[in-house]
């Protein structure tokens, strides 16, 4: 039988890859970069702090991904840098 | 495969809620109907976010205008293709539509004296082509964001349901071709469930995710479109897309014109400025369609950058950074983030990227979709509207003005409500017995990607779909290349039949969605490259190099053989052709003539 919580785990990851789909072309893209460094389910904070993120509209959310306004919240931050770090080449 | 399938009834049901989704769902649910709107994400989260420039409209705030001015900007910006009747409807209608947005409570920014402020755009001229007029409604450079706001909240309040986080997959079509709506799935239980309706309106956007190279965000998968091809509606026009000339290569972000302007360079594998030969007086400042040309001649004929020789340069070296710094600052951000370059230090690699989709599921100018019949080609198909970028009216013909987006989604989305509205009311009647076996090839197409065994990678095969559409039906075309192309584009279509998913869990499965969606882009790349290879002429946005500038044929347009809508059939792969409505509703056709700025 299935580990409930493991289940639980990646059920709330799955959600949180569909909920990096966006209006903005920019933040797909930003966030697809991501994904996929990032096969395995979230760990609970992890997944906790991508949440908040992904609430917030997408043009407040791109002017954190584009280091244009900090998050104000040191948490958000360094998930916010952690999201910015260029991939080198698409 | 044993599947339940809950049937939920509703007065009318909206795929899609974008703008035009939102303003057909207002005027339904207004009018008392039930009405359901699906959408695979949150309403503000849709597309129509990204439209910044305005909404246009005859209001004359600034300066006089009138929406007859307007309708000749918009019947040129189409090169003539654009049918007049729905022209003349949407350009009377727009002043209409954005003060009743202006009551939704949508914050459009305001002149002193507390009018809405409009700004010129490129195309929109006062008095029949004589000079640029304010004709554009904006929200900061918020405006379909701030809309889609409006909008929704007008929705909650008049009591629209909305289904966030299913996708639609079918429209469920009886022996007499009625629509009696559609088949769906809810992402987070995969469970699928009818809606079963007397009206549905697909308002699902655009499909630019065809192309290696597009602006558009990951959910324009033409998902509307795929399911009027799969139920027997053919795509008018879809050899028109609008393409920019200089998107980050593999991304697709758009780099402003600002760039070029502000002295950016195009360079080719050989560091050559190559604008110089193309326009030597212009040079990298000539027009879009003119750069966007050079670019694609450079990687045709080897000159191309890159591994794969397919882009090239956008060089702001030579520029002082501060100058980059403050005049440019979006662009050093954009380099770093989606070319990985120091825009500095480095060039950055360009293509011409795709933004928007002309064609669609063909509709009359009330929302209704149309398709050939017995005594005309354009019997309305009972049951089904469309609307906004997936649908084509047509108003954007062959090529669409900027601002005039925002206004289609809003005049055409609430025509097709207004029009469901008036149907259900003129002839009030139980909803109609779905037909037997209406979820079979829905379910089997869900089966068959649950069992398939050795079959072909969705990733994989998505993106020689885009490579193929790019190479072979991008900004400017070429006879054999097309001809390769609808041999290449079917071989695909062929893996697309055959993908395999390694996850089939039922809970928020990404991989089946991207399979799902993957089913509707292959629909309209086949269909624009069917549609591209057979038009022999150049019109618009659709520029052969086969069919050039001539005195016999301006612009390399014949009006003789091909002032017509293609009209692609998924049965058969085959093309009809129906004429362009050249009669406006009122008013004096707009005389052919050379499209020139």
């Amino acid at each position: 039988m299935e580990d409930p919580i493991a289940e639980l785990r990646r059920v709330r990851t799955e959600r949180l890859r569909w909920h990096s789909r966006r209006a903005l072309l920019e933040l797909d893209l930003v966030l697809q970069r991501f994904w996929q460094k990032q096969p395995e389910a979230l760990a609970g904070e992890q997944a906790e702090v991508l949440e908040r993120l992904l609430v917030m509209e997408d043009h407040d959310l791109w002017e954190l991904l584009s280091g244009r306004q900090d998050a104000g919240d040191p948490v958000m931050q360094d998930m916010v840098v952690l999201l910015r770090q260029p991939a080198g080449s698409f | 495969m044993s599947v339940n399938v809950t049937v939920r009834k509703f007065d009318a049901v909206i795929v899609g809620a974008g703008g035009a989704g939102l303003r057909a769902a207002i005027q339904l649910s207004e009018a008392g109907l039930k009405t359901a709107v699906l959408t695979k994400v949150f309403p503000t989260r849709s597309h129509t976010v990204a439209a910044q420039g305005g909404v246009a409209a005859s209001l004359g705030n600034s300066e006089e205008d009138h929406w007859h001015w307007h309708m000749y900007d918009t019947v040129k910006g189409s090169d003539w293709l654009g049918d007049q009747d729905a022209i003349e409807f949407m350009c009377r209608k727009a002043n209409e539509c954005v003060i009743e947005l202006e009551h939704y409570g949508m914050p459009f920014d305001r002149t002193d004296n507390g009018r809405i402020y409009q700004r010129p755009f490129g195309g929109h001229m006062s008095n029949f082509g004589e000079k640029p007029v304010r004709r554009s409604c904006a929200a900061a450079d918020r405006t379909g964001h701030a809309m889609l706001h409006a909008m929704y909240q007008r929705n909650i309040k008049v009591n629209t349901q909305f289904f966030i986080e299913w996708m639609a997959l079918d429209l469920i079509r009886d022996a007499e071709g009625e629509v009696l709506g559609v088949i769906a799935m809810e992402m987070e239980t995969g469970e699928i469930h009818a809606f079963h309706s007397k009206a549905t309106i697909l308002a699902t956007g655009g499909s630019g995710r065809i192309y290696y190279s597009s602006t558009n965000a990951f959910i324009n998968t033409g998902d509307g479109v795929g399911m009027a091809a799969r139920a027997g509606i053919p795509l008018e026009d879809m050899e028109f897309w609008q393409f920019h000339p200089t998107g980050v290569a593999g991304a697709g972000v758009l780099i402003t014109e600002g760039v070029r302007g502000e002295g950016g360079i195009l360079r080719n594998a050989q560091g050559e400025r190559f604008m110089e030969r193309y326009a030597p007086n212009a040079k990298d400042l000539a027009s879009r369609d003119v750069v966007s040309r050079a670019m694609v001649t450079e990687i045709n004929e080897g000159r191309g950058c890159g591994p794969n020789k397919d882009y090239v340069l956008l060089d702001i070296t030579h520029l002082p950074p501060e100058t980059i710094m403050k005049r440019l600052p979006g662009i050093h951000e954009i380099a770093v983030q989606f070319a990985g370059v120091d825009a500095l230090k480095d060039p950055i690699p360009v293509v011409p990227t795709c933004h928007y989709q002309m064609g669609g599921i063909p509709t009359n100018f009330k929302g209704q979709v149309v398709v050939p019949g017995r005594r005309t080609m354009n019997e309305e198909v009972p049951g089904l509207y469309a609307a906004g970028e997936c649908a084509c009216a047509s108003v954007h013909g062959a090529n669409r003005l900027g601002t005039n987006s925002l206004l289609d989604l809003l005049v055409f989305g609430k025509s097709a409500g207004e029009t469901a509205v008036d149907e259900l009311k003129k002839s009030p009647k139980p909803h109609k017995e779905l037909p037997a076996g209406a979820f079979d090839k829905t379910l089997a197409r869900l089966d068959r990607l649950n069992t398939q065994k050795n079959g072909t990678s969705v990733h994989e095969t998505r993106l020689t779909m885009q490579r193929t559409m790019q190479k072979h039906a991008g900004v400017f075309r070429f006879n054999d290349l097309m001809k390769e192309g609808v041999q290449k584009i079917l071989e695909v279509q062929k893996d697309v039949q055959q993908t395999e998913i390694k996850d089939k869990s039922k809970v928020f499965n990404t991989a089946r969605i991207e399979a799902l969606e993957l089913d509707n882009l292959i629909e309209v790349a086949v269909a624009t490259m069917v549609s591209a290879e057979a038009r022999k002429e150049s019109r618009g946005a659709h520029v052969r190099d086969d069919a050039p500038d001539t005195p016999e044929h301006p612009n390399g347009r014949d009006d003789t053989n091909w002032l017509k809508h293609s009209l692609w059939f998924k049965e058969g792969n085959r093309l009809e052709y129906k004429s362009v409505t050249l009669r406006p509703l009122t008013v004096d056709t707009i005389a052919l003539k050379t499209r020139a700025y």
